[in-house]
């Protein structure tokens, strides 16, 4: 049985599908049988992200309103054999995404798959909340921001709330996946502080993804970051925030901060 | 393989983000007003084949390419050997 993961923030722009494209094609690189679905039906993305916008036949919609079945509305990647899409639907309205529909989809993905990563759309409406509805493990992605931080508690509100784990009396399992961090300025004290970030949220740290050209240069070609360039920083930190779930215990480095002795001091204990 | 990195980024990656999105919008915009001609041509080539054999929706495979100047539509079928018959009988 696969794991189910949800990519979320209630804010708009600060990395989710980015992340979700990236700690997908990270799962699979090792061999794991990823898909990465998308819920944001009307405005979908993913597919962009992912370079695989010309190759979409069905969406998660004609699945859940027996159009098609859900082998053919699969994507498969053309770099890693593992990694799967499933796209949103463009053109439908998203009512058309309904509760019993998405139990049944991520019901069939689960037995397939190692790993079912649920890009959320932003906000808190019927998208976001279906996406998270099925999740074993979320990971909220967050900006140093005010209004990203202040969003996320939200979000982490409705996750401890809204979801079947919460409702059956289960602790769901969440990670913060900071983003978009600016060594720079934090060195300037222009950015909240990782620490203040954990402090306020206070749930663990699964990784912190530096702000980096190579991020939207690999969306402008469509690949997902860890595979448009591995080496690249913003790409090894999510290689090792995907380790990070599969439960290796790694230490998280700060951007910026030397690794060697600041690493050992500020290192901090993975999630 | 540090030089093979300097390298590939010295190749800027706007022209092929500029080059994506033309193709998909195009075809975006076609596909509002239902005339997304890839989509209509796959839906009756199904409907086509529905009216001589059952189909199995496992046993065909439909893959679309979307291209500035040509796409590509390719319907896979698996057709048994008794479809005709199981066809009258249902």
């Amino acid at each position: 049985m696969g794991k189910v993961i949800v990519v979320t923030s209630g804010k708009g722009g600060v990395g989710k599908t980015t992340s979700s494209a990236a700690l997908g094609a990270a799962l699979a690189h090792n061999g794991d049988k990823v898909v990465v679905v998308d819920f944001d039906v009307g405005l979908r993305n993913l597919d962009l992200v992912m370079g695989a916008e010309r190759r979409v036949v069905y969406d998660i919609v004609n699945v859940i309103q027996g159009e098609a079945k859900l082998t053919q509305a699969l994507i498969r990647d053309k770099r890693l054999e593992s990694l799967y899409l499933l796209p949103a639907s463009q053109t439908r309205d998203k009512d058309n995404l309904t509760p019993e529909g998405v139990e049944k989809v991520i019901a069939a993905l689960k037995s397939a798959f190692d790993w079912v990563i649920c890009d959320s759309p932003a906000g808190i409406e019927r998208g976001a909340t279906l996406a998270m509805r099925h999740a074993d493990v979320a990971i909220v992605v967050t900006n140093p921001e005010v209004s990203s931080v202040r969003d996320s508690d939200r979000i982490i509100g409705l996750l401890d709330s809204k979801t079947l784990k919460a409702e059956q009396g289960e602790r769901m399992e969440k990670h913060l996946l900071l983003t978009r961090y600016d060594p720079i300025r934090a060195e300037r004290g222009d950015m909240l502080k990782v620490d203040d970030v954990l402090e306020i949220l206070s749930i663990p740290l699964l990784g912190i993804i530096p702000e980096s050209m190579d991020v939207l240069r690999a969306s402008n070609v469509g690949s997902p970051v860890t595979l448009a360039d591995g080496r690249s920083a913003p790409a090894i930190a999510y290689f090792e925030a995907a380790r990070r779930l599969k439960g290796e215990n790694l230490p998280v480095t700060i951007p910026g901060e030397k690794k060697g002795f600041f690493g050992k001091i500020f290192g901090r204990k993975a999630a | 393989m540090n030089f093979l990195r300097i390298f590939t980024r010295s190749q800027s990656s706007a022209p092929a983000a500029r080059e994506r999105l033309q193709v998909l919008l195009a075809h975006e915009r076609a596909s509002v007003g239902d005339s997304d001609l890839v989509t209509k041509l796959r839906d009756e080539i199904l409907r086509a084949i529905s009216k001589h054999m059952q189909i199995d929706d496992d046993r065909v495979s439909v893959k679309m390419e979307r291209g500035a100047k040509v796409s590509t539509l390719a319907v896979d079928i698996e057709i048994p050997f008794d479809a005709e018959k199981k066809k009258k009988a249902a």
